[in-house]
């Protein structure tokens, strides 16, 4: 089948994120907007994944749980699983690497936990915006041994982009996609980047605003609708489509 | 020195941030790489880097530095000037090298 997807939206824990965006609130919208299949990619944490899964179920749409890592490059890339397991326990090493900074909310903003029912559970105290000491290549080997895949976030842009901040995307750690920002045509991008042509593109939303996530406009070829298929298609080379 | 006297001296370019013209320079610090300004700056620094991402005022605010200065003519996103303006933090520019800058800087006497 074939699905809409948007695969990089935060929550509410994000703290540059709108505090809109709820678990219910972002189910809704992306049923609103005729997606099929969303991941949840808040910054270093996966902590509102369940909450938007159990949203999702009631709705009918899937949500597949994830994280955008920011590396010890300050490089953004996105972490999805196939199951919350895989994402918790992804969430625990990325929590013994991020440093113990506090969050201050007047800078960045608040950090807030919800349940599948948009109540407020927690607060995290912790700086989520910032980066791990996780390399980029230990991030792709951790997240591949629980069955996930990586996908460079935004790399268009000039903050937080693999391309930016490292010069060139590094052919050994076998990345298969590569994420594009809503705005920017794939075409114009090769004719730019023409030594990237070898790679898959995805464009997502990377929405911190309920307005922000997309429409149906990205779409996957996928077995069958649910989060194992969504990473199984991503882990696919160019060809064995 | 004050951060209106350097921008004056080193002719430097205003973007966004006037109010805090009057914060006191202290020192200097140099880096791109937010996690790591974050860490290792000090209070009071003017701060060189090539970063013009929204989040560099927010680092320039928590560390309470001085001012940031971007070399190389590289002009700031829009976001960022607006963030500046409502934090204070001068937002300098000019077209010459990050090494450039520190050398005329030193040359000032801050040291």
């Amino acid at each position: 089948m074939k699905a809409a997807v948007d695969l990089h939206i935060h929550t509410a824990l994000s703290p540059c994120a709108s505090e809109d965006m709820t678990p219910n609130n972002i189910v809704n919208m992306s049923v609103l907007k005729g997606l099929d299949v969303i991941a949840i990619t808040d910054h270093n944490s996966s902590a509102n994944c369940e909450a938007v899964i159990k949203c999702g179920m009631k709705k009918g749409i899937i949500v597949v749980p994830g994280m955008e890592l920011e590396t010890q490059e300050e490089v953004h890339l996105l972490c999805l699983f196939d199951n919350i397991i895989s994402c918790m326990a992804f969430q625990d090493i990325v929590s013994s690497s991020l440093p113990d900074i506090e969050n201050r909310e007047d800078i960045f903003g608040r950090q807030t936990l919800m349940d599948e029912n948009d109540r407020i559970t927690d607060i995290n105290r912790q700086l989520l915006l910032t980066a791990t000491t996780l390399s980029v290549e230990e991030a792709a080997q951790k997240v591949a041994n629980l069955g996930g895949i990586i996908i460079p976030a935004h790399i268009d842009r000039q903050s937080h982009s693999i391309l930016s901040n490292l010069g060139m995307i590094p052919e050994d750690v076998g990345f298969t996609y590569l994420e594009l920002s809503r705005s920017v045509c794939v075409v114009d991008f090769l004719r730019d980047n023409p030594g990237l042509s070898h790679f898959q593109f995805i464009r997502s939303s990377d929405a911190h605003e309920l307005g922000d996530i997309l429409e149906r406009e990205t779409f996957l070829e996928i077995e069958a609708k649910n989060a194992r298929s969504i990473i199984s298609k991503l882990c696919a080379q160019h060809g064995w489509r | 020195m004050k951060v209106r006297e350097l921008a004056q001296k080193l002719n430097l370019r205003l973007f966004a941030g006037e109010d805090g013209l009057e914060r006191e320079i202290s020192g200097v610090y140099i880096g791109d790489l937010l996690s790591r300004v974050m860490s290792n700056s000090e209070s009071g620094s003017a701060w060189i880097t090539i970063h013009t991402h929204v989040n560099i005022v927010a680092v320039a605010s928590l560390n309470e530095l001085s001012c940031i200065i971007i070399p190389e003519g590289i002009e700031p996103e829009e976001n960022t000037l607006d963030k500046a303006v409502a934090e204070s933090i001068p937002i300098l520019g000019k077209k010459v090298s990050s090494y450039s800058l520190a050398c005329r800087i030193y040359e000032l006497g801050i040291k």
